[in-house]
């Protein structure tokens, strides 16, 4: 039997009572609540102090000419990037998604560095491969790829194998080594 | 008198200094095992007692390359990974040679993208390319064995034979002279002239 984590029901309603009616939507038991970026830092607070006390991930999706659009919710609609934020609750096995859209140019969401530590690196890897500024971060600086590339390499605009950016590295012969 | 003509006590051989220094050389390979991915799991089975790479002389890895002589690259290099492999690769004390272990390091393999370097001779020399993803530790080990071939045929003392541009400098001179020089001769000029004057000799040319 697969694992199914407790419903959320509670933690919506308790957001609604906050924030008005959320946007939601359910996939195979697992409840994702869309929240604009300007508040998504107000609705991470709130849930954070209801007992997501755990972030396991922050991801992101480029929906460049995705052939469906992702949701027709009025916070996303037609927008580029969907950050996916993964809270969970080590005392009740609650989990949620949160999905923030956001869009060109220059997407930028608040940092939740403040209320998550493990959000630092992982923002940070989100930036180096997307691009998506978080605002307050306390060191945007990139990630995985070398320091001195230019490119957002996971975007869907970027070509596969690179702009040649490997290619300017010096070449070691036998006469030189 | 020829060399031929030597009469050597008995346990006495003749050799060539090179030939001594490469038969050394080639049966005391250190390597440095720069294993980043699966190849690296090959490389150290090859290093284990089943496949035994001290029978060849090889088995004393060292993780530090002013120790080591051989770099064996084994497995994917990414970009960002490839500055530190040519400073491992400049840190190595001559004479050095590198083998290039399965697809990934060879040819980039099934990794084509933006972050991961195409070929590892694309930045640094390679003497022995080894395909397979990855190769079995025969596979591995016959590489060796023709490195140490290699080293054995075309090695000096001094190591002349990393001059790659003269070397191949004087083999178009040796093709241009069309006489029958030895690469010996190449390197002696006072033997040079005595065989060219030979050949001139024998067919007759002035």
């Amino acid at each position: 039997m697969p694992f199914t984590s407790p419903p959320v029901d509670d933690v919506l309603a308790a957001v609604a009572g906050r924030f008005g009616p959320p946007e939601t939507s359910v996939f195979r038991g697992q409840t994702r609540l869309i929240v604009a970026a300007e508040r998504s830092f107000e609705v991470l607070e709130f849930l954070k102090a209801g007992g997501f006390d755990l972030l396991v991930d922050v991801s992101c999706v480029d929906y460049l000419e995705y052939r469906d659009p992702p949701m027709q919710m009025p916070t996303c609609a037609g927008r580029r990037y969907g950050l996916v934020y993964l809270l969970a609750s080590t005392t009740t096995n609650q989990r949620l998604t949160i999905r923030v859209f956001v869009d060109d140019p220059a997407p930028t969401v608040p940092s939740v560095v403040s209320l998550w530590e493990a959000a630092n690196w992982l923002e940070r890897e989100v930036w180096d491969l997307f691009g998506i500024r978080f605002a307050g971060h306390p060191d945007l600086r990139r990630l995985v790829m070398p320091e001195e590339f230019t490119a957002h390499p996971l975007r869907k605009d970027y070509p596969l194998q690179g702009r040649g950016e490997r290619h300017n590295f010096p070449v070691i012969t036998r006469q030189e080594s | 008198m020829a060399v031929s003509d030597l009469q050597l006590p008995e346990n006495v051989v003749v050799s060539r200094l090179d030939s001594l220094a490469n038969w050394c050389r080639k049966n005391s390979l250190w390597p440095m095992p720069f294993a980043t991915a699966c190849c690296g799991i090959e490389l150290m089975a090859t290093g284990a007692s089943k496949h035994d790479l001290a029978r060849f002389g090889a088995e004393v890895f060292r993780f530090s390359p002013r120790q080591c002589d051989l770099m064996i690259v084994a497995g994917r290099v990414v970009m960002k990974m490839l500055p530190v492999l040519q400073r491992i690769w400049l840190q190595m004390h001559e004479p050095k040679w590198c083998i290039s272990m399965g697809a990934c390091a060879s040819t980039g393999g099934v990794f084509d993208t933006y972050a991961v370097v195409q070929g590892v001779d694309r930045f640094i020399p390679v003497d022995m390319y080894v395909p397979g993803c990855p190769p079995r530790p025969e596979q591995l080990i016959q590489a060796i064995i023709d490195l140490q071939d290699k080293i054995q045929r075309e090695g000096t003392i001094t190591g002349r034979e990393f001059d790659t541009a003269g070397r191949q400098a004087r083999k178009r001179a040796l093709v241009e002279l069309a006489s029958p020089l030895t690469s010996d001769a190449a390197r002696n000029p006072v033997l040079q002239r005595e065989l060219t004057a030979q050949a001139e000799s024998l067919t007759g040319r002035s």
